[in-house]
């Protein structure tokens, strides 16, 4: 099990040090000069210039930056916003819970939907509710998420009045935060209304950004579980006279879940892609429309920053991802 | 009263192409504490009767029977629930691929445990220890440390000893084995089919051994049932099988054991079982057999009695001739007479 | 327990087989077994001919503003004026015209995007499968790297960084979709390459480069078109997402995507602006999934994964 954490480990660094020469040489593609791109329109006197020029090192050769960088990035040093003169790495971090409640309650909205849905219809092969659950989650799977969102703002925020177009928790409340979960946060302060308010905030977000991984999960759950169920051992659990519920939802379901946590793995990078879009329409301040503004206001550190730890986050669910992966198949625990 | 009491059972599949019958009126008894063996080629419907007994069937089977008693509970009318009330407690199957038998996610002494769990309601320490005890009585080495092995840590033999345990856990009155042997080297066979022996002569279980290796049949089966293509063809104590074959299929396999081997050649059976497409009229065997005449392909045989192993033959054998037999000149394969 | 059936199922496959249909013929004999996949190649074909014959189609020029009927419900609504079938936008446009136009760059780019990541894949694919040794170890860490980020947001930074429309949001979305090509290539080269056909045509002295693009590659196209078709259909979105942020295609080129963040400030007002142009994207990407499925189906059925 160690030997396998350390190189899956071995396997990380790598690819950080090619995260950061891509966020580095990204930037270094933007025509024109650095340092008055940072300075916009108000201009600078040569003083200023010959100053800044020297603070960022741009007078030094390319691969000098580039090691500068890299060991800021190692200190944790992410760059500091040209807007609003804060660390990258602190703005990221302040916004950060936002973006996980949201992608945790989506998640959990797809696994707990999809996965069960995935069991039934493997089960009932071929019957109407296989059908009609293939053929709507290849709808939910081809679904261009930024319309869904608003037709949903239309429906449920515009005809029916039921919830609130955007948001965490409606400007009436207020109270400090201390996980930085609105969920969380809401209980705790004891408000009346708080929690019930944060709860309607983030139901459109999570369906939207839920939607493309419950269908994925539904899909994936559906065909491991045809193939498991034919399996050998699936007949001998039944030999042993163990209840359908038993023989699905235990021997069936644990072998069948093996794929299925790679590919919920897989989805945390689609989920993050998702976040940009459905963050950006239901202003939720999260990273991904931190990263979406930050990019129309050209603060070209901060998207150089937001890169780098977006990539450092995907990277380090995806171990997390494998290590659950271990845990489950214990053909792999084993492999040494 | 017998132990398994089976009545003219058929098992219909509906397939793509239309309706396959795999099971055709097939009777079978097994008092306690005997030994019978189900002989014939793959695609002789011989497990499929058996997992039809054990509710095993996927839903595109259909069963019907005129009677299937075990230990005086008709089967039939049971709700699944009664029925896996007795399936893994009285009555057990072990099966032919152990290795992929098993399942790779949990641990060998879960999975035996979870049939005393079920059934017998036992706790966690008693689990425990009955499996443990259970894993020394199928002969595994270093039990105490097995019980938490994965499947895929064990070897063939070691699986099947395994699933024996796993089978045997809630002392069944009644063990089917479907090729038990069949996957492993030969020396780990020998050794599987003497525990089983030994095991069946301690607990006094009876024992249905479906396989298609006649040597295995003389060295362990009190008693016989040959299938051919989802029928029962004949049924004899073993001795009598052995020394005098009622059907042409029996006399045919026995021909083609290599002890009994009386040419350099090793006779074979030409063809093979036919399937839903060429299932031929008359007589099933016909197509194959060197005695067969005109009227075997026309006529359904009948059930010979006791006397002739309740051969299904027009002309049953006693001797090895043909009783009632026109005479060589009216076979239909003369090719078939110079092979044999 | 089945063993009884199966045999049959394979005997029925051989009475088949042993008519010996062409390839196409065998494959589209599977293919069209899939009623969705039929349903989806018959929308995608429309679509295509809609594309392409879009200045005949269309009733009006996709830009030509009707100044007295902004924002016109569609046909059957109350109010409405029946020569907008889908009604009009906010600047008096009329929206099936848009949308007619608006297949053509959907369908370009996913033209686009396909060919250039597929050929890119191919070719580094092959070489890094071929080769093995430190080539395979570069071109695999590299796409280790493109894959940590998420999809949309590198394509996002880096339209961002090249500057915002069409072309450099194909570029971006082709550069993003190559790691999958690569690795699904490297992986049935390396499943192929030690097959004795192979070694036959080098013992036979083919050169390497026949090895790999004549005698390797055909075996290893099947989930490479399975690839192609999900790529492509990713491609809409993806470049639809952009234009959606502001990032993709320009106003006014009538874009889908596009077209859908003009109307966003309507969405409470004018349901017709933002309903038809993201029916359009969805309609046009299940077709091109129900195709992918059926090609799955049809070519290899152990890639039945998702």
């Amino acid at each position: 099990m160690f030997g396998f954490l350390f190189r899956r480990i071995g396997l990380v660094i790598p690819t950080f040090i090619g995260v950061s020469l891509v966020a580095f040489f990204l930037i270094r593609l933007l025509p024109g000069d650095p340092i008055l791109l940072m300075a916009g329109e108000r201009g600078l006197s040569p003083e200023r210039y010959a100053e800044l020029m020297g603070r960022y090192g741009f007078d030094r050769p390319i691969w000098e930056q580039y090691a500068g960088y890299l060991g800021s990035l190692i200190q944790g040093d992410f760059g500091t916003s040209i807007i609003t003169k804060k660390p990258v790495f602190e703005e990221f971090f302040a916004l950060f819970p936002a973006t996980v409640e949201l992608s945790i309650c989506a998640m959990i909205f797809a696994v707990v939907l999809g996965i069960p849905a995935g069991v039934v219809a493997a089960v009932k092969r071929g019957s109407g509710f296989d059908h009609g659950l293939m053929a709507t989650a290849l709808v939910g799977y081809s679904m261009p998420i930024f319309w869904w969102a608003l037709l949903l703002i239309i429906v449920f925020s515009g005809i029916l009045q039921w919830t609130p177009v955007s948001g965490r928790i409606s400007l009436l409340y207020f109270f400090p935060s201390v996980t930085g979960f609105m969920l969380i946060d809401s209980l705790i302060s004891g408000q009346k209304g708080a929690f019930a308010s944060a709860a309607s905030h983030l139901i459109l977000p999570t369906i939207v950004l839920g939607t493309i991984p419950l269908a994925v999960i539904a899909r994936q759950t559906r065909s491991a579980m045809l193939e498991v169920l034919s399996e050998d051992y699936i007949r001998t659990a039944r030999a042993k006279g163990l209840s359908p519920f038993r023989v699905v939802g235990v021997h069936a379901l644990r072998n069948a879940l093996i794929p299925v946590i790679t590919t919920i793995g897989l989805q945390i990078g689609v989920l993050i892609a998702g976040a940009i879009l459905t963050e950006t329409i239901f202003s939720w301040p999260g990273i991904g429309k931190w990263m979406v503004d930050s990019i129309f206001r050209r603060d070209y550190p901060a998207v150089q920053g937001g890169l780098v730890l977006i990539a450092l986050m995907v990277m380090v669910v995806n171990l997390i991802v494998d290590m659950l992966y271990g845990l489950i198949n214990p053909k792999i625990r084993h492999t040494r | 009263m017998p132990l398994l009491d089976i009545q003219n059972l058929s098992v219909d599949f509906k397939t793509a192409s239309g309706p396959f019958r795999a099971v055709d009126g097939v009777s079978m008894t097994v008092d306690a504490g005997e030994i019978v063996s189900i002989v014939g080629e793959s695609g002789s419907g011989k497990s499929v009767s058996m997992l039809a007994l054990m509710g095993l069937l996927p839903w595109t089977a259909t069963i019907t029977a005129d009677r299937m008693l075990f230990d005086g509970h008709e089967l039939a009318g049971l709700s699944a629930r009664q029925r896996r009330r007795i399936v893994g407690k009285d009555m057990a199957m072990i099966f032919q691929e152990p290795m992929s038998s098993l399942n790779p996610c949990f641990t060998v002494g879960f999975q035996i445990g979870e049939a005393l769990k079920v059934h017998l309601k036992l706790d966690r320490k008693a689990r425990r220890r009955r499996v443990i005890e259970l894993l020394e009585m199928v002969g595994i080495p270093a039990a105490a440390e097995r019980v938490d092995a994965f499947p895929h840590q064990l070897s063939g033999g070691m699986s099947q000893r395994v699933m024996i345990a796993m089978a045997i856990a809630c002392q069944p009155k009644l063990l089917i084995a479907d090729e038990p042997t069949t996957a492993l080297d030969v020396t780990i066979q020998a050794q599987i089919l003497e525990l089983l022996m030994q095991l069946q002569s301690e607990t006094g279980m009876g024992l249905v051994l479906i396989t298609h290796d006649m040597g295995v049949v003389a060295e362990t089966a009190h008693r016989v049932s040959v299938q051919y293509a989802g029928q029962k063809v004949e049924e004899q104590a073993v001795a009598g099988l052995f020394a005098d074959p009622h059907h042409p299929y029996t006399a045919a396999l026995l021909a083609a054991l290599p002890e009994r081997a009386t040419s350099r050649r090793l006779p074979s059976i030409p063809g093979v079982v036919p399937g839903q497409f060429d299932r031929p009229t008359g007589c099933l065997f016909s197509p194959r057999c060197k005695f067969a005449t005109e009227r075997c392909v026309t006529k359904v045989p009948p059930v010979q009695g006791r006397q002739a192993g309740y051969a299904l033959c027009h002309y049953p054998l006693a001797g090895g001739r043909p009783v009632g037999h026109p005479g060589p000149g009216a076979t239909i394969h003369p090719d078939l007479q110079e092979v044999a | 327990m089945t063993d009884v059936t199966r045999t049959d199922t394979v005997a029925a496959a051989k009475v088949q087989t042993d008519a010996r249909p062409g390839r196409l013929r065998e494959f589209w004999s599977y293919f069209s077994e899939n009623r969705g996949a039929v349903i989806g190649l018959v929308v995608f074909g429309l679509l295509v001919v809609v594309a392409v014959f879009a200045p005949l189609v269309a009733p009006f020029h996709p830009n030509e503003q009707f100044r007295d009927h902004l924002l016109s419900p569609p046909a059957w609504a109350e109010g409405a004026d029946t020569r907008f079938l889908l009604g009009t936008d906010a600047v008096g446009r009329d929206i099936l015209s848009r949308l007619i136009f608006g297949a053509r760059y959907s369908l370009f780019i996913g033209v686009v995007v396909v060919s250039i990541s597929l050929i890119g894949g191919i070719v580094l694919g092959l070489v890094a499968g071929f080769f093995r040794g430190w080539v395979d170890t570069a071109i695999m860490r590299v796409m280790d790297v493109l894959l940590a980020f998420p999809s949309l947001l590198l394509a996002l930074v880096l339209v961002a960084v090249l500057g915002p429309g069409l072309v450099n949001a194909m570029i971006a979305i082709a550069l993003v979709a190559q790691p999958h090509y690569v690795r699904l290539t490297r992986a049935a080269v390396m499943a192929e390459r030690n097959r004795d056909y192979v070694t036959s045509a080098r013992v036979a002295g083919a050169s390497r480069l026949r090895l790999m693009f004549v005698t390797i590659l055909p075996n290893c196209m099947a989930p490479l078109i399975v690839q192609a078709a999900l790529s492509f259909s990713n491609a809409i979105l993806d470049a639809a997402a952009l234009g959606f942020l502001g990032m993709g295609a320009q106003p006014p080129t009538p874009e889908w995507g596009t077209m859908l963040a003009e109307a966003r400030e309507f969405i409470l007002s004018a349901w017709w602006v933002v309903t038809f142009p993201g029916l359009a994207i969805l309609i046009t990407v299940l077709a091109i999934n129900l195709i992918g499925d059926g090609l799955r189906d049809a070519l290899d059925p152990k890639l039945r994964r998702s």
